[in-house]
């Protein structure tokens, strides 16, 4: 029951972070229709920047929860510069091109970003310093839940309700629903759509920055290339829920973070890649739409 | 934002670029000795780099606005289209080719063989984007199909080089089949990510699976090609596996060709042009995709043999998703579609490289970048597809198909 | 006589709107028939659910090859099937492949006709030879039925309007149908054009022998053309008859009332 309980909130803190991910690809989606494949390599560039920015702050003699905070602010600031940049450079250009020229584009940017960071820095491992402290109240249920994982879990909530407050009340958020749904009219009525797709991706980008910090944190390392299969399998998440779909974002991540959690701890850690990526396959054939999301008919 | 000075404009392109790049580029923290290293020069080279490329930037996009300059013909085109021009030319390359291996060592030799190899999978995954229009990026895992099928069946029984090229095609094929039935009905997109998906999955298992696949440590002494039983030296063997190469190349050359005008390839562009009026036309969605997404899987599971057959050692780390995308970027380097684009796109992508050294690190970022802005400045590829079209000439005459 | 396509109780929901509501209807061989009704009434949806791109909630759809076998069953047929079955459409925003040529276009609608597959493509035998021979010069003909013989060569995307719904009938003739469906085929056009369209349409049905359903907003075109005409309005059939029943069906003019002088 304890080995259960363990996996169960394992699955959890990883459904959290897919979930964060998640949120960016699906955000995208909902309003371009564009996989965004950079997304990925934007939370591993969040996550280097909380890196560098912690260990100069460390190194200069800084301690404690400041330094977890200015380094997730520095990571949030330039993932989002980043999420802002990628859009003008790779995506805008392409606004009227088919949909494989932005899916390609997309494609490149994400292996040069990655490739970025690989030269710029470095390609092995680095270690991430443990920036959330262990809580004391956190002692007895220490074995099977830790203090970071708490940390984890309740932010991923905090940010999953002050997003949806965004969306459903501000002037921008409603901006963001109209051009969803309808381009050409979002337009019309005065809508800035490039603004709004701007937006859109600075706000993905904090999400995945967030992430970034947060497994960074609790993992202890982080190379280059941990961007693409965060990536992957966050997207996985996004098309679980049904993509477009906020909630669906959130279920579509723990759906996720629970099965890996579980198959792994219970079937074999060697697949532990592969248990994604056949729900990723199998979710696109039998309900392509996700859980959460509803089947169009293409108009003629 | 807004200022029309261009000047400026670079200036705080410049500026933002720095912000950017700050602590990646200029911040590098040693965590053994617990030293921070700042690279200021960095800096400098990415303000003055970001304000010279954001004029470059603006004039091709200007220059993309204004389309096509009337009366510029693509230098292949000119070659192509004219006779006087075209024979020579065919000629020389055609000599040049013959010659190459006694020109050159056997290291030349070698690194050419690689290039040609990756131009046939060029050619082969050439099919299913741009042909077919369908983004495959796990196309190595055809690949590998291929040449663990060789490497496996002669491992346990000893089978031949000649007798495992139809195997591995066969093999290609089917899986190429296997997967494409459940993935090909979804969106473009959608089949782009499961392809990857698959090819991971592939990947990991022949990683994982050691009863089966002999794991990471791989398979070795897989025996090269044989010529009616002759023993070859290892010299003779690499210059016999070039021919082979050349003459794969032009067999796949003339495969595609014939596909392209074909009753399928007309079919494959109007699915590509609109899929519900092709439908409506009575063509077969499923059944044409899947003509595209097996073919080009066949030509990687042949390819996939002869790798196996010229390293004599294949392993897992041979098949990575990297592979998937170095091919991909060969296809949108050399031009969706078009065969000539795809042959010089593999030979520049594969040979640039592999000659100059200092650069070779940075190849993928080259890569990344190279498909971000084949994109945004021309979508068309290094040599645009240059489509036969039918004519009609009357009605006596044989049909041609004539290039436009 | 046996009709070619007999629609029973067709109906089609979209989540809670119901886009069709139980609709009859039949096509008899060389008949010209009509099926108008206001915006939305649902007529193009018809069309989809007939053709395979819709598949219908309710009902059933049956066509037969006059003189042919027995009437087939379309309901849950794939749009590419319904099109080998013999029916074959035009769509109301014209959808042509702008980058192939018009013969080109014409020659795609062979393909459910002809054979050859990869093989032939690689070999190219005197079979699969002969079979692209007779393709090209068919689709010529159909280029000149229409009277589009000067722009055989032409990019589709370069032909005039008018010019580009005619080559969307012969891509659609092409496949060789007992049932042409057009979706507004007059649709942006002038007087002139229509007139044209018109004579085309008859001479269709005469030459080729087979029967025409249309959607259409001309009530000029209609009324010359149409042996019987079907209103709908709301998802729903609510007249059928001869041009001259439907003109005084009061039904009718209700439903197209201060929209259209009948």
């Amino acid at each position: 029951m304890e080995y259960f309980l363990e996996l169960f909130l394992g699955g959890l803190t990883r459904g959290s972070i897919y979930a964060l991910i998640a949120l960016g690809y699906t955000m995208v989606y909902g309003i371009i229709q564009l996989i965004n494949f950079a997304h990925g390599e934007i939370y591993m560039i969040g996550a280097f920047t909380a890196l560098i920015v912690a260990n100069v702050l460390t190194l200069n003699g800084m301690q404690g929860i400041a330094v977890l905070v200015i380094a997730a602010v520095a990571a949030l600031v330039w993932s989002s510069a980043y999420g802002y940049t990628v859009e003008k450079i790779a995506y805008k250009p392409l606004r009227d091109a088919p949909r494989l020229s932005p899916l390609i584009s997309a494609i490149g940017m994400s292996i040069f970003l990655q490739n970025y960071v690989l030269l710029a820095q470095t390609s092995d491992f680095v270690s991430f310093p443990s920036l959330i402290p262990d809580f004391a109240f956190m002692d007895p249920v220490a074995h099977i839940m830790s203090s970071a994982e708490l940390v984890i879990v309740a932010t991923t909530v905090v940010v999953m309700i002050l997003l949806n407050l965004l969306i459903k009340y501000t002037r921008m958020g409603k901006a963001m629903r109209a051009t969803a749904q309808d381009k050409t009219m979002a337009v019309l009525s005065g809508v800035n759509v490039n603004r709004v797709i701007s937006t859109t991706f600075v706000i993905g980008s904090a999400l995945a920055a967030v992430g970034g910090v947060l497994i960074a944190s609790h993992i202890g390392q982080i190379n280059f290339f941990i961007g693409f299969i965060a990536g992957i399998k966050a997207f996985t998440a996004a098309v679980l829920g049904g993509i477009g779909s906020i909630p669906g974002a959130a279920l579509g991540g723990l759906v996720l973070g629970l099965t890996e959690s579980f198959a792994t701890g219970y079937v074999s850690s060697d697949y532990e890649d592969v248990f994604a990526f056949v729900l990723l396959v199998l979710i696109l054939i039998f309900r392509p739409a996700g859980i959460l999301g509803r089947s169009t008919t293409q108009k003629v | 934002m807004k200022n029309k000075n261009p000047i400026v404009q670079s200036l705080l392109i410049s500026l933002w670029f720095v912000f950017l790049t700050f602590p990646v580029m200029v911040i590098r923290v040693n965590t053994v000795e617990d030293v921070v290293e700042w690279r200021w020069w960095n800096m400098l080279w990415v303000a003055v780099g970001a304000f010279l490329l954001s004029f470059l930037w603006r004039y091709l996009l200007a220059r993309k606005a204004r389309g096509p300059r009337a009366g510029s013909m693509p230098i292949a085109q000119r070659i192509a289209g004219n006779r006087k021009l075209l024979v020579p030319f065919l000629a020389g390359l055609a000599a040049f080719v013959v010659v190459f291996p006694l020109l050159f060592s056997a290291y030349q030799v070698n690194i050419m063989i690689t290039a040609l190899i990756y131009v046939v999978l060029g050619l082969g995954l050439n099919i299913v984007v741009g042909l077919a229009g369908l983004l495959d990026l796990g196309y190595v895992a055809f690949y590998a199909v291929g040449a663990y099928s060789y490497a496996l069946l002669n491992h346990h029984f000893g089978l031949g080089f000649w007798l495992a090229i139809p195997v591995g095609m066969a093999m290609g094929a089917l899986f190429g089949i296997l997967l494409g039935i459940p993935v090909l009905r979804l969106r473009g997109d959608y089949l782009a990510i499961v392809t990857l998906g698959f090819g991971e999955i592939i990947r990991l298992v022949l990683e994982n699976w050691n009863a089966f696949s002999f794991g990471p440590s791989g398979i070795a002494n897989i025996p090269r090609p044989g010529l009616f039983g002759i023993e070859l030296s290892l010299h003779q063997a690499t210059i016999y596996l070039y021919y082979l190469m050349i003459a794969l190349v032009l067999f796949t050359v003339f495969v595609v060709n014939r596909l392209q005008n074909s009753r399928l390839g007309r079919s494959w562009l109007a699915l590509k042009e609109d899929d519900i009026a092709c439908q409506a036309m009575g063509i077969d969605r499923m059944k044409t995709k899947l003509a595209a997404f097996a073919l080009g899987a066949t030509w990687a599971g042949m390819v996939g043999v002869i790798f196996a057959a010229k390293t004599t050692f294949i392993n897992p780390a041979s098949f990575t998703l990297w592979e998937s995308i170095i091919i991909l970027s060969i296809v949108v380097f050399g031009g969706m579609g078009s065969i000539t684009g795809v042959i010089l796109g593999a030979l520049v992508l594969i040979l640039l490289p592999e000659y100059l050294r200092a650069f070779s690190e940075y190849r993928m970022i080259l890569f990344g970048a190279t498909m971000v802005l084949m994109m945004v400045f021309r979508p068309q590829g290094l040599i645009a597809n240059v489509r036969r079209r039918y004519e009609y000439h009357g009605p006596d005459e044989e049909p041609q198909a004539e290039r436009a | 006589m046996e009709p070619v396509l007999d629609v029973h109780q067709l109906t089609m929901n979209f989540g809670g709107l119901r886009a069709l509501d139980s609709v009859d209807l039949d096509v008899r061989p060389k008949e010209i028939v009509a099926l108008i009704g206001p915006n939305g009434a649902g007529k193009t949806t018809f069309f989809n659910c007939i053709t395979g791109i819709y598949e219908p909630t309710g009902g059933d759809v049956f066509a037969a090859r006059p003189g042919g076998a027995r009437k087939a069953r379309l309901n849950g047929l794939k749009p590419n099937q319904v099109t080998e079955k013999g029916l074959a459409r035009t769509f109301q925003n014209i959808r042509l492949f702008p980058n192939m040529t018009a013969l080109e276009n014409v020659m795609i609608g062979r393909h459910c006709r002809t054979s050859s597959g990869i093989v032939g493509a690689i070999f190219r035998g005197p079979r699969t030879r002969r079979e692209e021979r007779e393709t090209v010069a068919r689709s010529h003909e159909l280029l000149e039925k229409v009277d589009l013989a000067e722009y055989v060569n032409e990019l589709a995307s370069n032909l005039p309007y008018g010019a580009q719904r005619r080559l969307e009938i012969a891509r659609a003739l092409a496949t060789e149908p007992f049932l042409l469906l057009l979706d507004e085929p007059a649709a942006g056009m002038n007087p002139q054009e229509t007139l044209e369209l018109d004579e085309l349409i008859t001479r269709i049905r005469d030459e080729e022998g087979i029967s025409i359903l249309l959607i259409e907003h001309d009530m000029k075109l209609v009324m010359s053309l149409s042996d019987r005409i079907f209103v709908m309005d709301y998802g729903r059939k609510i007249a059928e008859g001869s041009p001259e029943q439907i003109r005084v069906n009061p039904e009718v003019i209700k439903a197209y009332l201060g929209e259209e002088a009948v």
